[in-house]
């Protein structure tokens, strides 16, 4: 869907911070991605070649951190993965659940020489 | 040498989000970004909601489109401001398109902005715009299994409004399993049943919107 526009903008955090660095060459980007934001890794890594073509930043390797899905009961402080999206605490049954992690799409940090 | 960044991929988009955010704020306006796939309706809800609140509301327009202008002109003929927005391909609006749109508006005369999303229930869902209301249509032909594969829009919405129920009898849809779901993936959304098509439904949506409108709009401030 939109990981051209999203693998563009990962490719203008990257070049910043590593021109920034002085470097001369990206060698691996570390990404973390939760599984609520429907990116599809396979994507990102496929227009990444495109994306950072005549860059420093070519031919770095994409590497993904996937991070699932969480919730957090607000009844009986519960942390629980989320399964088929069922915000049901397993342990009390109460709705009174917030989710707290699997919508991070971020870059974490690069390896450059 | 390793680098930290920990740089968000939407943090641009974010930061003027919340730009606009605060715009609406000022100008005590509501902004809906309404969202759905393509053929559910979303022009239809618009024009139905139009034809309900536009005596009592001031009311504008931001049409998102991938190229045309088609909905625009129909919108149009409701005689209410229209910004057309065309993407250029992209499969969602973004938070810089609006505040671009914004230039074209005068919100201090506005108390609701309807903003009509491209036809997609992926992408946006991803892109904040600094709207006060998530709004998503799920039409009867498209399945009440919907929810479970498209989670995010489903869990980020505050009201669902479930339209052509004049085909629910020609359908299998199952609006009890859907009112189900959504209960365990996002207790607090409102859901309207509707149909654009004969009208039935609308006007329950319509006075919830204006309550909302009411809420956040002008007399909090005057
Ligand atoms: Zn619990």
């Amino acid at each position: 869907m939109h990981e051209l526009g999203v693998t563009e903008s990962i490719a203008g955090i990257v070049l910043r911070h590593a021109e920034m660095n002085g470097a001369r060459r990206v060698i691996k980007v570390n990404i973390k991605l939760g599984e609520l934001t429907g990116i599809v890794d396979h994507y990102v890594s496929f227009y990444w070649d495109l994306v950072t073509r005549d860059t420093i930043a070519q031919g770095a390797e994409l590497n993904f951190t996937k991070v699932p899905v969480v919730a957090y009961c607000n009844k009986c402080r519960e942390e629980f993965r989320i399964q088929e999206y069922d915000l049901t605490c397993p342990r009390c049954g109460e709705l009174a659940s917030d989710i707290i992690s699997g919508r991070e799409f971020m870059v974490e940090s690069i390896e450059i020489e | 040498m390793d680098i930290q960044i920990l740089e968000g991929v939407f943090d641009a988009n974010e930061r003027i989000a919340r730009e606009n955010e605060a715009l609406f704020r000022e100008h005590g306006v509501l902004a809906v970004n309404l969202m759905a796939s393509p053929g559910a309706g979303k022009t239809s809800l618009v024009s139905r909601t139009l034809e309900l609140l536009s005596g009592e509301l001031s009311i504008g327009v931001i049409e998102g489109d991938i190229a045309s202008s088609v909905d625009a002109e129909k919108i149009k003929s409701y005689g209410v401001p229209v910004v057309q927005i065309n993407t250029g391909g992209a499969c969602h609006l973004d938070a810089a398109m609006i505040r671009e749109a914004l230039g074209h508006l005068d919100l201090f005369s506005l108390d609701l902005l309807i903003i009509e999303n491209v036809g997609n229930l992926v992408c946006p869902a991803e892109f904040n715009l600094g709207e006060g209301l998530r709004a998503m249509i799920l039409s009867v032909a498209e399945g009440h299994d919907k929810p479970l594969k498209y989670p995010l829009m489903f869990s980020q919405s505050h009201v669902l409004l479930v339209n052509k129920i004049d085909l629910l009898g020609l359908s299998d849809f199952d609006t009890g399993e859907l009112r189900e779901t959504i209960r365990r993936m996002n207790p607090a959304m409102e859901i309207f049943e509707v149909s654009c098509r004969t009208g039935e439904g609308l006007q329950a949506w319509a006075d919830w919107l204006k309550r909302r409108v009411r809420e956040s709009g002008k007399e909090g401030n005057p």
